[in-house]
């Protein structure tokens, strides 16, 4: 196998954004801001989901043929959400049709 | 591994959907409920798991580089902090146990939606339960890992199975990354 190594310094800073990060999202979600706290906790989870896939789990070295089986699985995740949603949320957006007369 | 890993994004994406449409439905009850567990804990435990994840890391670096007593001792290290996790872990769900906040016939929450912060901690339990139980595997793939190691089945040729037993451990460190803000940190504000 012809592996990239990663430098351990890599990850050691990788690391240290990580708790970086933790410290961020605590601190943050006692900040009031409303609608705001949510986006910014999702935002902060997948930086870090991010970060740990690409240096800890290599994928940023990897070919990419496995970025495709990466994103097949956050891709399908997606639709999972998308369709979902588009259910749950617009219901009542429409009254419901009443039986015929 | 990936495709399997993939599985796994699919079997907890499961759950994340129905936290999340129950979540759109029950906002205030899932505010409220989740001000009762305790942020400091799950945040150590953040960290406890973050550290895993670093050692992982640093195990397999070793094993790319072929030295084998410092790949035993960093998977050592992911052991001992794992098993940090799941005791305070365990701990929080004493105290859940003692404050009745277990679904079921004992439940008792004094605000005004029960009900709804019954299904709050349903999906905790059920949520942190599975990724629990994926950590216990993980500690026995990396005790399998280690006895491998000791019979020197690996070199730095061949280390596949020690950078599949790191690709697991960080996927489960990602779910736990998910898991805390929603579930922890729903309304602290």
């Amino acid at each position: 196998m012809t592996e990239h190594i990663v430098d351990k310094k890599k990850y050691y800073v990788v690391f240290a954004s990580l708790m970086l990060l933790l410290a961020a999202t605590i601190g943050i979600a006692y900040i009031h801001l409303g609608e705001i706290n949510f986006i910014v906790a999702l935002t902060i989870a997948f930086t870090k989901a991010i970060l740990i896939v690409m240096y800890f789990m290599h994928v940023r070295y990897s070919p990419r043929l496995l970025w495709i089986f990466v994103g097949a699985g956050v891709f399908w995740l997606g639709i999972l959400f998308a369709l979902s949603f588009a259910d749950y949320l617009t219901r009542g957006w429409f009254p419901m049709p009443t039986a015929w007369e | 591994m990936w495709i399997f890993l993939s599985t796994e994004v699919m079997f907890f994406g499961g759950m994340f959907l129905g936290y999340a449409v129950y979540r759109s439905m029950y906002h205030t009850a899932y505010a409220d409920a989740s001000r009762h567990l305790d942020v400091l804990l799950g945040g150590i435990n953040t960290g406890v798991l973050l550290c895993s994840s670093l050692t992982m890391a640093l195990a397999v670096h070793a094993a790319q580089l072929g030295g084998r007593r410092t790949v035993v001792i960093f998977i050592l290290a992911t052991i001992v902090l794992a098993s940090v996790f799941l005791g305070i872990k365990t701990s929080e769900y004493y105290h859940k146990y003692e404050e009745h906040l277990i679904p079921g016939r004992h439940f008792e929450f004094s605000g005004s939606n029960a009900n709804h912060a019954q299904v709050f901690f349903s999906f905790y339990f059920v949520m942190t339960g599975m990724h629990a139980l994926h950590m216990v595997v993980g500690i026995g793939i990396m005790l399998v890992m280690i006895m491998l190691i000791l019979r020197g089945r690996f070199s730095s040729e061949y280390y596949s199975p020690i950078e599949m037993t790191g690709l697991y451990w960080h996927f489960v460190d990602i779910v736990w990354v998910f898991l805390f803000p929603l579930l922890y940190l729903v309304d602290r504000s």
